[in-house]
């Protein structure tokens, strides 16, 4: 019992982190009709705008993460959106998703060639400790992580469910040209949506390298597992994207423990296959007409 | 008239050009490097680069190998063993004598026939035990395979711990499965039950369930067999579980580059090292300076490796007296170099006939942040 609480908070905590980047694809999905394949390397970046924070600017850690959000949130939102998004979309979806995947290479091979190829210390964020719940032994630390990630995302659904700019966000992302008609400023608020998406991936950074270790490859394998959680839960749901992030953490860490190591990489592939056999619009996504 | 004469003012000047570039080739001698210097292994194959490179410029700065001066071109593998075994075919291509590298076993495996194939001696810093158990016999180790290292824990485990169950982590690569099976079969002839075997597959970065399962196997004890990146993320793992058992690796375990991202996670960690730079021998001392200095970094072990298999290469290849690579080969087979006669070893070491290294060795353990050396395991 003791060891499945612990796989099941590992699988959790982890699963929490893809949600975030999970949701980011759900988000620049509504904004812009279109997949961004460079979300893995916007997760794995702010780890690298804290560092040097940490080490080129002597920021303490508070501050370096404060750093990193906003550089992160202006290089990766703001700048992604005015010279990559908005020069890309008028020619339509797929030259958007190919420049994305261009970015993701640039990103990456951008940062091995700046920081290096090795891989880079980065702080806990958290205490390395333990607590005894019940007999069982469960670490503060992906404690900490799934509560901070799932703050994250109620706070989020409330923003866009409970404020005048979050709603005018969904309107937006429904029906770009009626909200344009009833006042809302639609071109802001998909800016907005990109600075949200910017400082999610931040966020999931920041809680994911302390584990990964920061390194530029780790975009690899967080964008691959965000962009299948986001399918998995509904790519147009941001409360899909949380739950495919905590299915695949949580499946993950009970198939390594219970079943199988070597083939732990495969099941997220597999889940996507079945997925999209049985439910194509995700666990708890809404089907989309389109007009041909 | 004067076209001509132009012309052949030219041809003249062209074949001096070509005479001028075959004489500056015969005064140098090509030692390329074809390692790690991304990927997966970019820890282990730039510091087996960066050591390399430095015992380059230390034969260059004192004339080279007999008058030749030595030029090293980097070839990246990207860790990636098809790719390292493109790059030794162009390396040989590119006339090299001997070839340094490469770092991880997979790798070797896979290029350390086109080099036998040329007849080019390698010199590896690959450990896997079955790399000098196919009889090539252009393949020499710069540190000494698992099948030696691991049981020299043996001892450590059985007669100091006490333990009765153990558990192993290993990566599922070429290093790591010769390391466990080495392990598995030296448990085994001692009589200590593995109770927890469990596989990690190489670049892995969650181990929750890795630590989970050993947790609940109720091992006495750890061996920790992996690559240095994957090493931190294990030990960061099994202190955030708060796995007590005794974390014991061989190698890799205890480098500096495990401590510095493991951070207070490596504290206490125990490892056998072939090589170990925080060892208390002046010569070791005396390169460590020299590394930093160079590079403005600390090295692991690999930076050793690299520095005394090119400074093998000299001193074989001055004793035969030419630029032979067969006769080279040859003379490494059964050589001893005694550091007192020949420094750039660093320590005295010798090489049997299969090309498989011995030397003495080192028992390490992590305190306050550091490698620190807590005993001494004589050559095997």
């Amino acid at each position: 019992m003791s060891q499945f609480l612990q796989v099941l908070l590992s699988g959790l905590s982890t699963g929490s982190i893809y949600a975030l980047a999970a949701i980011g694809f759900t988000l620049v999905w509504q904004a812009a009709q279109t997949v961004n394949f460079a979300q893995g390397e916007f997760v794995m970046l702010p780890a690298f705008f804290v560092l040097i924070g940490i080490h080129w600017l002597h920021m303490p850690l508070w501050l370096a993460l404060i750093f990193g959000l906003i550089v992160a949130v202006i290089v990766l939102g703001l700048l992604f959106k005015k010279l990559i998004v908005e020069p890309m979309l008028p020619n339509g979806g797929l030259p958007l998703i190919i420049a994305t995947m261009a970015l993701s290479i640039l990103l990456k091979e951008g940062t091995k060639q700046f920081y290096g190829a090795e891989a880079q210390p980065y702080p806990s964020l958290f205490p390395q400790t333990t607590l005894h719940m019940d007999g069982a032994v469960v670490s503060v630390q992906d404690l900490l992580n799934l509560v901070v990630s799932l703050t994250i995302v109620v706070a989020l659904t409330l923003f866009l469910n409970r404020t005048r700019t979050g709603r005018c966000m969904q309107a937006t992302a429904q029906n770009p040209a009626v909200a344009e008609i009833l006042g809302v400023n639609t071109k802001r608020m998909v800016l907005y949506t990109f600075l949200i998406n910017a400082a999610l991936a931040a966020l999931a950074s920041f809680l994911i390298s302390p584990v990964y270790l920061a390194k530029f490859s780790n975009g690899e394998t967080l964008g691959l597992v965000a962009f299948i959680a986001a399918i998995v839960g509904g790519f147009n749901q941001i409360r899909g994207a949380l739950a495919g992030g905590l299915l695949i953490g949580v499946l993950d860490n009970l198939t390594a423990t219970y079943v199988t190591t070597e083939y732990r990489a495969a099941l997220p592939l597999v889940l996507l296959i079945v997925i999209i056999l049985w439910r194509p619009q995700g666990l708890l996504g809404t089907s989309e007409g389109r007009k041909v | 008239m004067q076209r001509r004469t132009l012309l052949t003012a030219a041809t003249f000047a062209a074949a001096l050009a070509g005479t001028g570039l075959a004489a500056h080739a015969a005064d140098v001698v090509k030692i390329p490097c074809v390692c790690e210097m991304s990927g997966a292994g970019a820890v282990s194959g730039t510091n087996y680069h960066d050591g390399a490179m430095l015992a380059v410029k230390e034969i260059n700065a004192a004339g080279g190998i007999l008058g030749r001066q030595i030029v090293m071109d980097t070839y990246d593998t990207q860790t990636d063993p098809q790719v390292s075994r493109a790059l030794v075919q162009k390396a040989i291509d590119s006339g090299a004598y001997a070839i340094m590298g490469t770092v991880y076993s997979g790798s070797t495996i896979v290029n350390m026939m086109v080099a036998q194939r040329a007849g080019v001696p390698q010199f590896t810093g690959s450990e896997a035990p079955n790399i000098t158990e196919r009889n090539n016999p252009y393949i020499f180790r710069t540190s000494s395979g698992a099948q030696k290292g691991v049981p020299a824990l043996t001892a450590y485990f059985k007669d100091q711990l006490h333990v009765t169950k153990i558990a192993v982590e290993w990566v599922n690569n070429d290093f790591g499965k010769g390391g466990h099976d080495v392990f598995r079969k030296e448990m085994k002839r001692v009589g200590i039950d593995v109770v927890a075997d469990v596989p990690s597959e190489q670049g892995q970065v969650d181990f929750s369930s890795d630590v989970s399962k050993i947790k609940q196997s109720g091992a006495q004890a750890v061996f920790v067999y992996l690559n240095e990146e994957e090493d931190a993320r294990f030990l960061k793992e099994a202190k955030k579980q708060g796995l007590k058992a005794p974390l014991v690796g061989e190698v890799t375990l205890t480098g500096q580059k495990v401590i510095d991202l493991a951070g207070g996670a490596a504290e206490g960690a125990f490892a056998h090292v072939g090589l170990a730079t925080s060892a208390p021998v002046p010569s070791i001392e005396a390169f460590v300076a020299k590394f930093r200095k160079a590079y403005g970094r600390d090295t692991d072990h690999n930076g050793i490796k690299g520095y005394i298999g090119v400074y093998a290469i000299k001193y074989a290849t001055e004793m035969i007296g030419k630029f032979d690579r067969k006769a080279l080969a040859s003379k490494m087979h059964g050589l001893t170099l005694d550091v007192k006669k020949y420094p750039g070893m660093l320590l005295t070491t010798s090489w049997d006939k299969t090309g498989e290294l011995s030397r003495e060795s080192f028992m390490t353990e992590v305190k306050n942040g550091k490698q620190v050396v807590i005993g001494t395991v004589p050559a095997n």
